[in-house]
Formats: structure tokens, C-alpha cells, sequence
């Protein structure tokens, strides 16, 4: 991946908390985002993301805990949008208002012409669309427009909420390169949610996994994708004793066809475990974890069937 | 203060209120609406000056100098809902559409947001005032100008009340900004605002004249203390109903509008945005 010389400044959360009623949307979340990152925030559907960047973006008051950006929380930003650029869950249009004048509309607050408003209407393709009323716009044309606004202050931070969301193929196609396009060439920082890890896979440096409210996993994609454990296919004539030796090592096993899939060591340490148990082996194969499945196991869903 | 982030503010505000077709559909509206009465209140005031008082029953009959004051002020008396309605849909539609969103990421500080958004009905209610005021004297002039008395647009007095019809309806607007930040429900907002100016008001003002004790209550009803800064209306000049002085109408006006706007930022201005 191409690196440009990135800025951004850095989010830190610490012990956020929010209930709603009975409900406890985020449960003491602590995370750090560092400058200059694409991070994917990631989780389930109802996991507390959009409650999250509520929280972050001065929406919605945390009951306990704290947000900040570059340590100061959002509210007590003097220009905010040219700062932070936020596109949330379900952007919010008046269906009467064209594309272009709802960015003129938050363009004083981020101290920008009508030519910049034009400029970032360029920028996600909407050029033609610029003076018709967002009330005939597409979900995918809706979300353009949404990060057209994010945009429109230059900010140096980009908070996305599951931007992929309403998109078909071909949009989530152009989103990914945009995001690319946005961090490596124009350095921007940018935090992005989704429930779906695919989605941001290709984009994302780091990733901050949550469920249920709660930090589960933070870590670079480089590692997440070590996570995802090797699985290991065995063709032996006796599976009887390697189900046995793979219930002494800890490694859950699967019956697949005549073969049997190992999970959690690696060839070598399989092959090394049957030759120390005078084991016979047939065939011995490595086959790769899938992310999707680290996923899963770390926000507690189950893991998809073997492959 | 921050002079460029209220100038911010104002701008963002006045955009968002003029890059929808409402404000001057309901202008239209407003302008056409008072044209009419100013005809019908024109031609049968000069036809009978005592037809408006006659069926109320107070019997009185107005002079050339009420004619004009009643039909010139007929926006105050009779129209104030288009501006009321415009002013509360300046906020309401912020949580139909969710606007609000946008709307705080890029202004956080929500007073400042909402004192841009009764400057900017102030600004857009002195358009409308303007609009009704003039449609009203548009509709009824041919008629006291040939059948009646005259119109009496030399009059300081009568001038004085066609200036102040204008404020009023500004007034007004700016209490819709009020309204909508107390019930931010688009459709309640609208319901509550047609029952209480075409029916509850109406009803208030007569029921409380006829209660000895209450009789005084009804001229502070928002209502009747828009027609005292006005100087004058329909109901007044008929000797129906008595109105406030101008000036204390204009404080009673000014407290709704405060009232309401004041409680707005305390309650919805305080709750989280989800
Ligand atoms: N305004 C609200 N009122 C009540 N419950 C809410 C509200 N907002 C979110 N929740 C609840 O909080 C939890 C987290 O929601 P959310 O932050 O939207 O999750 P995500 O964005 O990860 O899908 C969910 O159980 C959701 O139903
Ligand atoms: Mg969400």
C-alpha cells in the first residue's frame, strides 16, 4: 500500500458509557484511534457504533466516560466541520432541498463558497445531480451526498458510519477506492464503521472490534488477519486416535468427508503431534482462516460452517 | 459572541429556510388570501358599515376611519397563522427530515443554532408581514377609496397601524421558531397550531368576555395581544372585544415568544440527538 505522510489527530475514548431505558447501548468503551490511520470500526448490528459517534460527535451525552478528539471534545471546537467530517447512519436530507443547496446550507458553518460546495459535489460524482431535490435521490446517490457534506469543511478526521450501507456492488466497489483514494492520496484520517468486515477490509489499516458495547478487539488488520487461526485437513486411516490427540491439544475438529479438519495448530505442529503418537498420516494440508470467522468468534456469534 | 460564528449561523439559517419551496408557497398563499379579505371586508364595510358589528350583535357602526383600520389590519387579525406555521416548520422539519443531524455536527452550540432560527423568522416574518399587510390593503382600497369614506392612508394614526400590523406578523413568525422547539412533531406542531388560532383562541376570547370575573384574561391571550400592537382588528374596532394598549401588547407578544423559546432550549435543545 502506498503511504503518504498522514495527519489526523487522535480519538480517545475512555470508559464511555450510554443506557438507553433499559438498554446499555455502550458499556464502558475504551479505545485510542491513532492519527493518520484508516480505522475500521467494527461490530454487529447493535453493537453501540452509531452510538459511539454520537457520542464522539456531541449528539448524544454519554452517562459516563468521556470522547475526545486531539483532546478536546467535539462541542468546544471552534469550526467543528472543518476539523471532524461526519457522514451518520442514515443521512438526514430535506427531500425538497437540492443536493446543492444542502451544502450551501452548512457551508457558513465551515466558512466555505459555493464553489467548494461544487468542488465536493465533483469529488462523489454528483456533478449532474447537483441541482436536483434529494427527495428523487437514490440510497446510493443519498450516501455521495452525505460524504460530499463530510467533506465540505476539508477536514483532516473523516467519521463514517456504515457508508456501505443502501450501496449495490458497483457503489460499494466505488466507496472502497474512494476511502483509498481519500487516506493515501489526500492523507485523510478516517474512522469508518460496519457490521460487515469485508466491506472495509481493503481500506482499513486498524481495526477496533466491539459487541455488546464493549472493546473485543484492537488491533492493526495485519494482525487480526494472524488471528485468523490455520486450519489444518488430515487424511489418516485412523481418526479415531487423531480426534483423540486433537481433544489432548485443545484443537477443535471437524469431520469433513473422509478427512478431518483441525483447527488452531499449523501443519508442522500437527504433523510433529502424530509422529510423536504414532500417528499414519495420508495427507497432510494447510487451508486459511477465514477473517470472517475471527470476526465472528470475537463478537460472540457463531462461527460460519467449514468450507 | 463570537460575531463570525453568529454571521455563520444567520447565513446557514436563512439559506435553509429559503432553499425550500414552503416559504413562498405559503407566501402566495398569504398575500392571495389577504387580497380576498381585504375585498370582502372592504366592499361590505363600505357597503354597511355596521354588517360586521350588526351580526356580532354590538350594534355599532364603524366610521370611514375604522373601515380602513379594520381592513388594513385584517393580516393580525385573520391571517397569522401562514406566518406562525412557516416559523414552526423552521424547526419541526429539522426532526421530520432530521436535519437536526447535520445541523448540530455543524453548529454543536444548540442556543446559537436557535437564536439564528427566530432572528431569521423575524427576518422572513417582516416578508410576510410586509406581503399580508399589503395584500389587505390591496384588497379593500377600490372599495374605501370609491364607496367609502376614503382611505385614510394619510393618517398617521392608521398609518401607524399598518406599520405595526407588519411587526406583529414578524412577531408572530418568530413565536412559530418558539413553538416548534416546545413540540418538535411536525404534525402536532400544524394541528395545534390550526386548532388554537382558527378554533381555541376564538372561543377562549368571547367564553372569557362573558365570564365576569375572567372578562380582562382575554386580551392576553397571544391573539388578541398581536391585535393591541397592531392598534387595532376586526374584533375591536366592532366593540366586540377590547384590546390591551399597543405597547403592552407588544411586551405580552414578545413574552410568548421568549416563553416558548426559553422552554424549547430546555427541554428539546437538552436531549440527545439519535
Ligand atoms: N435512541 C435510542 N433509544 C433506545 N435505544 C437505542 C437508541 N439508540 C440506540 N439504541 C440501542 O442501543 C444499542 C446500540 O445501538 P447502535 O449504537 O445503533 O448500534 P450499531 O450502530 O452498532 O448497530 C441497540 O440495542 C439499539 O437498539
Ligand atoms: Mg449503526
Amino acid at each position: 500500500m502506498p503511504t503518504t505522510e498522514r495527519a489526523g489527530l487522535p480519538v480517545e475514548i475512555r470508559g464511555l458509557t450510554k443506557t438507553f431505558g433499559t438498554v446499555r447501548a455502550v458499556d464502558g468503551l475504551d479505545m485510542v484511534v491513532r492519527p493518520g490511520a484508516v480505522t475500521g470500526f467494527l461490530g454487529p448490528n447493535g453493537a453501540g457504533k452509531t452510538t459511539t459517534f454520537r457520542m464522539l460527535l456531541g449528539l448524544v451525552g454519554p452517562d459516563g466516560g468521556s470522547a475526545l478528539i486531539g483532546g478536546r471534545r467535539y462541542a468546544d471546537l471552534a469550526h467543528p466541520t472543518t476539523v471532524v467530517g461526519a457522514a451518520l447512519e442514515s443521512a438526514s436530507f430535506h427531500p425538497g432541498r437540492t443536493a446543492r443547496d444542502h451544502l450551501r446550507t452548512y457551508a457558513p458553518y465551515a466558512g466555505v463558497d459555493d464553489r467548494r460546495c461544487d468542488e465536493v459535489l465533483a469529488q462523489v460524482g454528483l456533478t449532474e445531480a447537483a441541482r436536483r431535490r434529494v427527495g428523487g435521490f437514490s440510497a446510493g446517490m443519498r450516501q455521495r451526498l452525505a460524504l460530499a457534506a463530510a467533506l465540505l469543511g476539508d477536514p483532516q478526521v473523516l467519521v463514517l458510519d456504515e457508508p456501505a450501507n443502501g450501496l449495490d456492488p458497483e457503489g460499494i466497489v466505488w466507496l472502497r477506492t474512494f476511502l483509498r483514494h481519500l487516506a493515501h492520496e489526500r492523507g485523510r484520517m478516517i474512522l469508518v464503521s460496519s457490521h460487515v468486515l469485508g466491506e472495509v477490509q481493503a481500506s482499513v489499516d486498524d481495526v477496533v472490534v466491539i459487541a455488546h458495547g464493549r472493546l473485543v478487539h484492537e488491533s492493526s488488520l495485519d494482525d487480526l488477519v494472524a488471528l485468523a487461526s490455520p486450519r489444518v485437513r488430515v487424511a489418516s486411516p485412523d481418526p479415531a486416535g487423531f480426534t483423540a490427540l486433537a481433544a489432548d491439544r485443545g484443537w477443535p475438529v471437524e469431520q469433513d468427508g473422509d478427512d478431518l479438519v483441525l483447527t488452531g495448530g499449523s501443519c508442522a505442529e500437527v504433523g510433529a503431534a502424530a509422529y510423536r503418537a504414532g500417528l499414519e498420516i495420508h495427507g497432510l494440508a494447510e487451508e486459511g482462516g477465514s477473517l470472517e470467522d475471527v470476526f465472528l468468534r470475537l463478537t460472540g456469534a457463531a462461527p460460519g460452517g467449514a468450507a | 459572541m463570537n460575531a463570525g460564528a453568529w454571521r455563520a449561523a444567520l447565513l446557514a439559517e436563512w439559506r435553509k429556510l429559503v432553499s425550500t419551496r414552503m416559504w413562498w408557497l405559503l407566501g402566495i398563499v398569504l398575500g392571495a388570501y389577504m387580497v380576498f379579505m381585504g375585498v370582502v371586508m372592504g366592499f361590505s364595510l363600505t357597503t354597511d358599515p355596521s354588517s360586521m358589528s350588526g351580526s356580532l350583535g354590538s350594534g355599532a357602526t364603524l366610521d370611514g376611519r375604522q373601515i380602513a383600520q379594520t381592513v388594513y389590519t385584517l393580516a393580525v387579525s385573520v391571517g397569522y397563522v401562514f406566518p406562525l406555521v412557516i416559523g414552526a416548520l423552521s424547526m419541526t422539519g429539522e426532526f421530520r427530515h432530521q436535519t437536526i443531524t447535520p445541523t448540530l455536527l455543524a453548529e454543536p452550540r444548540r442556543g446559537r443554532v436557535l437564536g439564528a432560527k427566530l432572528a431569521v423568522a423575524g427576518l422572513l416574518g417582516t416578508a410576510y408581514g410586509v406581503i399580508g399587510t399589503a395584500g389587505a390593503v390591496l384588497g379593500g382600497l377600490p372599495f374605501l377609496a370609491t364607496k367609502g369614506d376614503g382611505t385614510y392612508l394619510g393618517d398617521t394614526g392608521v398609518l401607524g397601524d399598518v406599520v405595526f400590523s407588519v411587526v406583529a406578523i414578524a412577531l408572530w413568525c418568530v413565536i412559530g421558531v418558539g413553538l416548534g422547539s416546545l413540540l418538535t412533531n411536525q404534525v402536532a406542531a400544524v394541528v395545534v397550531i390550526l386548532a388554537f388560532t382558527q378554533f381555541v383562541e376564538p372561543v377562549l376570547r368571547i367564553g372569557l368576555t362573558a365570564i365576569d370575573p375572567l372578562q380582562g384574561v382575554q386580551k392576553f391571550l397571544p391573539g388578541a395581544a398581536a391585535e393591541a400592537l397592531a392598534g387595532s382588528s376586526l374584533y375591536s374596532t366592532s366593540g366586540m372585544l377590547s384590546l390591551l394598549d399597543r405597547g403592552w401588547g407588544a411586551v405580552v407578544l414578545l413574552a410568548y415568544a421568549a416563553l416558548f423559546a426559553l422552554v424549547g432550549a430546555l427541554t428539546t435543545l437538552r436531549r440527545d440527538v439519535s
